[in-house]
């Protein structure tokens, strides 16, 4: 190792020691306060070191980690999304600890996690991609359980630790296949070698779809849905959009260098198997999300179809389709933090509001919360001036160029009926409760609560992306463009 | 010059928030707002329109004003804005329908006062940016821009079935919109493919060759964009519905301006497009045009409803359009202007006038009504002045536009054309049935109620002076739109390649060439 290496794996290395750095904080003092600052700036500061790792990217650090422009673009992502989530968890938290029982190590965790989310975006091995996934894994099991008393938090944590360890497992027994056939661990070479292969053989098929499947689980793909909405209405709410953002983000960063170097989509039986996952996720999302009464439900159920979109844009192949699945991960991240942010912020101020009648003319009550969730509804159903318009316009292009014109017209007919769900959310937010015009409901619900100037700086940051993106996102494109072409130039010098 | 085309947008879109914030000052504010904001790009067109002739005779291209600044380059994206003839006649006519609307909110709108023009500026601002993009993906961003704010109109202010009608509005034009995105990426991309860059520019588009199977496809998908909004049977459902619910003023627009968006479309893109695959299907559109009038008017015969009732005449009148866009003869596309602007008119002012009679009464209900003649003799002369106009009286704009494209298209399609004049009957067969149920007959209730307040007197006056005067001198309309629709023609006509329909379209371009000193 020597010195380049090292700046290459800063941020990583950054995160590491903070991470410590934190733990030992508690340790010192318990003050909720502190540490969620102290979190806080360590995600601020391992931000700060990225321009400098860029320095020397692409650079192959040991076989198991790439750090290139496409890691580190998803690394400032996963980033970015922390920070918002640690701004909006820390009145949350301080509402549901009432009695400050020891909060402070959801901010170890939450550390934790991106830590093995960094880990994972840079991985180019199989040892790497498992240890990031169990650290991403882990690290959530325990915050989304972590309302310890009570009820729904703790099913929710059961039922992700179930899903992670079967993800897990079949994750392990693909890549151990995957070894078999070819004896390397190394994505590169495992492309390599099957380059060269006249025929695919059946188990190494077998080992690829297993992978994939264990990447399906964890993104929460139709078939492999059934954990995603309970999950999501389970955990507390910031923990929820960590897991639609940060978590989401880093899987696909992997599944997009892993697809390339191996050459993923120069298969048939992958292809198929594929497009399959993404007819059925952005159909059964769409379709399931519906009639749902709770925000939270639906917001999960619409996450299972956006990344069938994603797929779309996956299967397209080549760099349009990367820089598509790149953009739209990105604006997918906005939108969610916008979305489940309002939800969090709201929750922070009496208990949960998960409900559709919670909801109920907040338009009129709270006019900044309900246009931040309709501006993030809106992007999510892909109306233009939002983010989310250019991110359905780049998969669709991404879709009509590669002539995939059954998945392309799937999406379409599928946004149209995603719009009604968004539209019904929407329209709650301007309905008239009955009596919110006749008698004010106590003295307490009367005094509009203030919202925290974190609260109201993360979100009109999460709003002004949004807004950004959706009128003026050719930074962005030509920021993705160069990462893109990073990736793409596979033969990083090897050690 | 060129700043004028953004200032054209820019007025009602930055007045938007101003009118939001307005609410605080005092309750008239936004409406002032509102209307001045609209006034002024009023003004600007027309010192535009002024302007305009000087312009194009000093040879600055086919548009009157171009502005190109670069916005996404990676996609080939510009904001690419052009002013012709065309585009200033409609944006004229969403101005103005746009001080209408306001005008008939007046009274109607008392609550959110503020939210309300904040909307119908954002709406209006989408709209004239339509009328003046001509980067496709720009048009798009302000065809989708002006639906969001069109949605709040219906489902914050509407009447008691809002929240459906607003629904199926949204669900009925944005299905019809993504379907218009894959064509319009489709076409960029083919652009790239046969360039090396992708573009979204109308130059560039307009230019591109497709196979015969491609341009049949994607001009089906324009078509589908462009018709649900127009709207052409069988993508009409949604329109009774979301008319009857919306507040007055949202109706005006959604009938004045948003369904003359779909026709520009057709105008604007469709045709120059695809011209090939334009002249094999417009048989099956024109066909569906003369469906649309004698459809939309039978029902229309059977109302009680009296927004329904205007609503399907305005479907009805629609059809005409549809004809004449797709008859391919310059005669029927100067019909076809004539004709959105005196639909704007009359529809505008029959919305603002039930409008009025629904607010008095509380219901929309013909058969709750009759003898108000003699309650409110001001609404009754004004309605039964548009009714005729909406039936097509010699003399009055609607009988021009209707004229015009019944005679241009006649010699493409002489059955189908006999067929929609029928149409022109019925229209006289329910309008007057509804003047019959409304003013005369026995009165029913007997409720002392207001006549029309002078403001909204002095608007409707305003906007059938117009009608009579687009009605005796069409002159203004015609020529200014006449260099586009010559184009238009040219365009189709050099790209006929079927043997019988290049003698057709010859034939009609003779009588076009006699007939173009009537004008």
């Amino acid at each position: 190792m020597i010195l380049q290496d090292f700046i290459a794996l800063s941020p990583i290395l950054d995160l590491g020691i903070f991470s410590l750095v934190t733990m030992l904080a508690i340790a010192f003092g318990r003050h909720h306060a502190r540490i969620a600052v102290f979190a806080f700036l360590s995600c601020l500061l391992t931000l700060a070191t990225l321009p400098w790792a860029a320095t020397v990217a692409p650079r192959a650090v040991t076989t198991l980690l790439v750090v290139d422009g496409h890691a580190l673009l998803y690394m400032g992502l996963v980033l970015t999304a922390t920070m918002v989530i640690i701004a909006l968890s820390y009145r949350y938290l301080n509402f549901q600890f009432r009695e400050k029982e020891g909060v402070e190590e959801y901010y170890l965790l939450l550390l934790l996690a991106t830590f093995g989310a960094l880990v994972i975006t840079t991985a180019a091995h199989f040892v790497s991609f498992f240890l990031g996934f169990e650290l991403l894994g882990l690290s959530l099991c325990s915050l989304i359980g972590y309302l310890r008393t009570r009820r729904h938090p703790l099913e929710a944590a059961v039922k992700y630790l179930l899903l992670s360890i079967t993800a897990s497992a079949i994750l392990l027994f693909g890549l151990a296949l995957l070894y078999f056939e070819s004896g390397t661990m190394t994505f590169h070479d495992v492309g390599a070698i099957m380059k060269q292969a006249q025929s695919v053989p059946p188990l190494w098929l077998g080992g690829l779809i297993l992978v994939l499947v264990g990447i399906a689980l964890k993104l929460g793909l139709a078939p492999f849905h059934m954990w995603v909405p309970d999950v999501y209405q389970g955990a507390p709410t910031p923990i929820t959009t960590y897991l639609a953002t940060v978590s989401k983000a880093a899987v696909v960063a992997l599944l997009l260098r892993f697809a390339t170097e191996v050459g993923l989509f120069e298969l048939p039986p992958v292809v198929h198997l594929f497009s399959l996952l993404a007819v059925v996720s952005m159909v059964t999302g769409n379709v399931l999300a519906l009639l749902q009464e709770n925000v939270k439900r639906l917001l999960a159920y619409s996450s299972i179809a956006h990344f069938g979109y994603v797929l779309v844009a996956l299967l397209a192949g080549g760099p349009p389709a990367a820089e598509a699945v790149t953009f739209y991960v990105i604006v997918y991240c906005a939108m969610s933090l916008g979305a489940f942010g309002v939800v969090t912020v709201y929750s922070s101020e009496g208990g949960d509001k998960n409900l559709f009648e919670d909801y109920q003319g907040l338009f009129w009550t709270r006019p900044w919360l309900a246009a931040m969730l309709a501006l993030s509804l809106l992007s999510l159903a892909g109306i233009p001036v939002t983010a989310g318009f250019i991110g359905k316009f780049y998969a669709i292009a991404a879709g009509v160029d590669a002539g995939l014109w059954w998945l392309v017209l799937t999406l379409i007919a599928n946004s149209v009926v995603s719009l009604y769900y968004y539209l019904r959310l929407i329209v709650t937010l301007f309905t008239e409760v009955p009596e919110q015009a006749a008698a004010p409901q106590g003295q307490v619900e009367q005094s509009a609560p203030t919202v925290g100037w974190t609260t109201a700086f993360s979100l009109g940051f999460v709003a002004s992306v949004i807004l950004m993106l959706g009128v003026y996102p050719n930074p962005l494109m030509e920021l993705i463009r160069n990462s893109v072409s990073n990736l793409l130039m596979v033969a990083v010098q090897q050690p | 010059m060129v700043m004028m085309l953004w200032l054209l947008i820019l007025i009602p879109l930055l007045a938007a928030p101003f009118a939001w914030l307005g609410q605080q000052w005092s309750r008239s504010a936004p409406r002032m707002i509102a209307l001045g904001a609209l006034s002024v790009d009023v003004l600007l067109a027309l010192f535009l329109w002024n302007h305009g002739d000087s312009v194009q005779a000093s040879g600055h291209g086919s548009w009157l004003v171009e502005s190109h600044i670069s916005w996404i380059p990676r996609w080939g994206i510009s904001l690419h804005l052009g002013l012709d003839g065309l585009s200033l006649i409609l944006i004229v006519l969403t101005a103005f329908i746009g001080v209408i609307a306001t005008i008939a909110s007046w009274t109607e709108i008392r609550s959110r006062v503020g939210l309300f023009h904040c909307n119908v500026l954002l709406a209006l601002g989408g709209v004239i940016g339509v009328f003046l993009a001509i980067d496709l993906f720009l048009f798009f961003f302000f065809w989708e821009l002006m639906l969001v704010p069109m949605y709040l109109l219906i489902v914050i202010w509407g009447h008691a079935q809002r929240r459906d009608a607003s629904f199926k509005f949204f669900l009925f034009t944005q299905a019809g919109s993504l379907v218009l995105l894959v064509a319009i990426v489709a076409l960029a991309l083919l652009h790239q493919q046969a360039t090396g860059r992708p573009s979204f520019d109308y130059a560039d588009l307009i230019g591109l060759t497709l196979t015969n199977e491609m341009a049949r496809w994607l001009m089906v998908a324009f078509l589908i964009g462009f018709l649900v909004k127009l709207p052409a049977p069988p993508f009409h459902t949604w329109l009774p519905d979301t008319y009857t619910e919306a507040p007055t003023g949202a109706t005006i627009i959604l009938a004045g301006i948003l369904a003359k968006t779909g026709a520009y479309g057709l105008l604007r893109f469709t045709i120059p497009l695809f011209p090939e695959a334009m002249s094999e299907i417009s048989p099956i559109v024109m066909g569906l045009g003369v469906v649309g009038i004698l459809y939309a008017a039978l029902l229309a015969c059977a109302q009680t409803d009296i927004k329904r009732l205007v609503a399907y005449s305005s479907i009805s009148h629609m059809g005409f359009i549809l004809i004449g866009a797709f008859a391919g003869t310059e005669l029927a596309l100067q019909g076809v202007v004539m004709q959105m602007v005196a639909h704007g008119l009359s529809t505008g002012g029959l919305f603002l006038l039930a409008g009025t009679l629904e607010e008095r009464y509380q219901t929309r209900e013909m058969g709750h009504m009759g003898g108000l003649w003699s309650v409110m003799p001001r609404l009754a002369t004004m309605t039964l002045f548009f009714a005729c106009a909406s039936l097509g009286l010699p003399g009055l704009a609607n009988f021009v536009g209707e004229f015009l494209v019944l005679f241009g298209s006649y010699a493409t399609q002489p059955f189908m054309i006999i067929l929609a004049s029928l149409g022109m009957v019925m229209a006289a067969i329910y309008s007057l049935g509804m003047m019959q149920r409304t003013f005369f007959g026995r009165q029913q209730d007997t409720r002392p109620v207001p006549d029309l307040s002078n403001v909204a007197f002095g608007t409707v006056l305003v906007i059938a002076v117009l009608q009579i005067w687009l009605g005796l001198y069409p002159r203004v309309v015609l020529t200014t739109a006449q260099p586009v629709m010559e184009q238009l023609v040219q365009a189709t006509v050099a790209s006929a390649n079927l043997i019988h329909s290049r003698s057709e379209s010859l034939l009609s371009s003779h009588i076009v060439t006699s007939q173009g000193t009537i004008p």
